[in-house]
């Protein structure tokens, strides 16, 4: 994963609570075996008039203009602004690659669903909590000026509005560290190689019932 | 010192390594892997060149896109074809235990795992899918994982986690009779609303949920996420135990002796404290419906639907605005004024024996309204069909008009040919009424088995409980 920079970006609005996964990026796309392509994609249902199919080209499609993404001033944007419990609904972690493969690299809301919050730090998608009285501000900020940009600084934990005002964030200190080396997860619990061996030889001497029996037919002789 | 909950109790158990930041290592025991979620799992192992860390860890078997139809010819739609191929691949380059689309035992993983005592009391279980919380409902902990976390899984046996707080809901008392798990949890969900749970393992207790089967657990925690909890469970006891007994994975003999006095200690301390309690009576629980694009939008049968104007939250009202125009319905309606155009029997919430019988009861010597235009039962896994077949559930969906289908998840995200039309409503027993979730345009309402059918029989939704009576 690349290294998590601070950067500063346009902002898109999207004025809903409850945004769910199945909205982020429809079933239909989750046939793919990649990770990545699924930008065209994504709020395929809001963004264009007609369904989306896998595998199709979205160039020609019909654009439901009044959408956010589809609107000239929010075009090239790379923070998002949205309402509580965003995320919700399914584990895909297509939401999270296919935000970022539209250019996301931060959505902000008062809240966000477990699962998706997790899945966005594995892929370089910054989920930042404010309180509802400041993404309020946000949308305001950002329905009033056009071009409406935010910096985010994650070394610092805090959003820069271009009128000057720094607002702190709270991030978990592990996430942040991966994030901003771009580090692999796996590569670190690794390291610990020995002490889930421990805990394995211990745990299978507790229940040993839990261990050996499931085994692929073909290994079965 | 307090006592613990469950949670925390199978927590402690799986404590790999508690890390100064906050996070620990939790140590998995079984990890279901499908089709959708797991190719790029599998693609990041072969990059890194990484082993699989245990393989008697891991079952495997396609459920979200594979045909309920005729299965003998494969897989029709060429993108689901190279998806349920590349699971196959994968499971026997990697040596995994996977039940292929046509084996009897193939079905939605989350019936599948603990059919087969895969799944047990006790362990950690995780999958690439938010519904893994099902096997909560026999005392494990269990939920949902992204792709990223099935290959860290399948790479270290562990994943990165950190403690979540505890949240018990009780129902006190009992529910009357023809109110069934799903109801209990739609008015569960009604109540906390769908973050209700976010950042909490929940237990459920009380009355109604010891007097539940485990199947009716299952149901119950299935759905902790649409409640946003990760995390849904219920505490071993003697229905557990009994239902474990004999499956193709549960230890047997001695072992069995050893496991079952274990398993009883997956419970909570009459002196722990949860961080929140949420407490709900029984008697007030009747058939739930949902009406609208969020879990939590839901109103029991004799309810008329509610008006966003009496809303006092305005994003929520905002919300239920959007839910009215999409859905095409209107405060002040009930839900008796709805035409259901398609029933959906099946899922990993409501598709297990028990479920079908329970739909059986009410479709038995009845037919299929006109208005509908489809009523589909697709069992959980390929042994609930053939279970349904001995007792003759086919025969009486088959007669009252109901199409009888190969396991899968089928209609309840609509990833194979199984799907809404435009506009269309349709009851259905799975767990998610979003947007487009059934197909695009499509409009779900969430209801047990026995309303499904119901609503099947008489071409709107209505109260099982005065068709039961006339039975
Ligand atoms: S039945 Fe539905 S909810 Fe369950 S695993 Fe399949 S798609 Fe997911």
């Amino acid at each position: 994963m690349e290294k998590y920079e601070k950067f500063s970006g346009i902002v898109a609005p999207l004025d809903r609570a409850n945004i769910d996964t199945d909205q982020i990026i429809p079933k239909q796309f989750l046939k793919s075996i990649k990770r990545t392509g699924f930008g065209p994609n994504l709020f395929d249902e809001w963004r264009y008039l007609d369904e989306g199919l896998p595998e199709q080209d979205c160039s020609g499609r019909p654009l439901n203009k009044e959408f956010v993404l589809n609107q000239e001033r929010y075009s090239g944007s790379s923070v998002m602004v949205a309402r509580k419990n965003f995320g919700c609904g399914s584990s895909r972690e297509h939401a999270p690659w296919a935000l970022t493969d539209f250019g996301f690299k931060a959505v902000i809301a008062p809240s966000f669903a477990d699962i998706f919050f997790n899945n966005s730090f594995k892929n370089g998608l910054l989920p930042i909590v404010l309180s509802e009285e400041i993404v309020d501000e946000l949308f305001r900020g950002v329905f009033e000026a056009e071009g409406y940009s935010l910096e985010v600084d994650l070394a610092n934990q805090v959003v820069n509005t271009r009128g000057g005002k720094s607002i702190p964030f709270d991030v978990d200190p592990f996430r942040k560290h991966c994030l901003l080396e771009g580090l692999d997860d796996i590569g670190i619990t690794l390291e610990d190689t020995d002490a889930i061996k421990a805990f394995e030889s211990k745990h299978e001497a507790a229940a040993p019932w839990v261990f050996n029996v499931i085994k692929a037919e073909s290994a079965i002789k | 010192m307090t006592g613990k909950t469950l949670y925390d109790k199978l927590w402690e158990a799986h404590l790999v390594k508690q890390r100064d930041d906050g996070t620990a290592l939790i140590y998995i025991d079984r990890h279901l892997i499908h089709e959708v979620t797991s190719p790029q799992a599998f693609e990041g192992l072969r990059i890194a060149n990484r082993k699989p860390w245990r393989l008697d860890t891991n079952i495997a078997t396609p459920d979200h896109n594979v045909p309920t139809t005729d299965r003998s010819v494969g897989i029709e739609d060429p993108v689901a074809r190279i998806q349920v191929q590349a699971l196959d691949d994968n499971c026997d380059e990697f040596g995994i235990l996977e039940y292929k689309m046509n084996d009897p035992r193939q079905g939605v993983l989350h019936v599948v795992g603990p059919e087969q005592g895969a799944a047990l009391p006790g362990m950690t279980i995780v999958c690439g899918d938010s519904h893994t919380a099902t096997h909560g409902a026999f005392g494990a902990l269990a939920h949902g994982i992204g792709t990223s976390e099935v290959e860290h899984v399948l790479a270290t046996q562990c994943l990165i986690q950190k403690k979540m707080k505890n949240m018990l809901i009780r129902i006190n008392g009992n529910v009357g009779s023809g109110v069934t798990a799903k109801d209990i949890v739609l008015a569960i969900i009604a109540k906390i609303g769908t973050a209700g749970g976010t950042g909490y393992a929940i237990e459920f207790a009380g009355e109604a949920i010891e007097a539940l089967s485990v199947e009716g657990r299952m149901t119950v925690c299935n759905m902790a996420i649409e409640g946003g909890a990760r995390a849904g469970m219920v505490a071993v006891d003697d229905t557990t135990v009994d239902y474990f007994k004999g499956r193709t994975f549960a230890p047997k003999g001695e072992l069995w002796d050893q496991a079952v006095v274990s398993w009883r200690t997956f419970y909570t301390d009459e002196d722990a404290v949860f961080d929140a309690i949420v407490e709900l009576e029984g008697a007030d629980i009747i058939p739930q419906v949902s009406w609208g694009t969020s879990p939590e939008m839901v109103v029991a049968i004799d309810q008329t639907l509610p008006d966003p104007e009496s809303e006092t939250d305005p994003v929520k009202a905002e919300g239920m605005r959007r839910a009215y125009q999409y859905m095409d319905l209107k405060p002040g309606m009930t839900m008796g004024d709805v035409v259901p155009d398609r029933v959906f029997i099946g899922s990993c919430t409501n598709s297990r024996i028990e479920d079908l019988r329970s739909a059986a009861e009410v479709a038995k010597g009845r037919k299929v309204d006109a208005k509908v235009l489809q009523a589909l039962v697709v069992p959980g896994s390929g042994l609930v069909k053939t279970q349904a077949e001995e007792e003759g559930l086919d025969k009486i969906f088959i007669d009252a008009g109901f199409e009888w289908r190969e396991p899968g998840c089928s209609m309840c995200l609509a990833m194979n040919a199984d799907k809404l039309g435009d506009g269309e409503h349709c009851a259905s027993t799975s767990n998610r009424n979003f947007e487009g979730r059934q197909g695009y345009g499509g409009r779900t309402h969430l209801v047990s088995p026995a309303m499904a059918a119901a609503a099947a029989v008489s071409g709107r939704f209505v109260d099982v409980r005065e068709l039961l009576a006339n039975n």
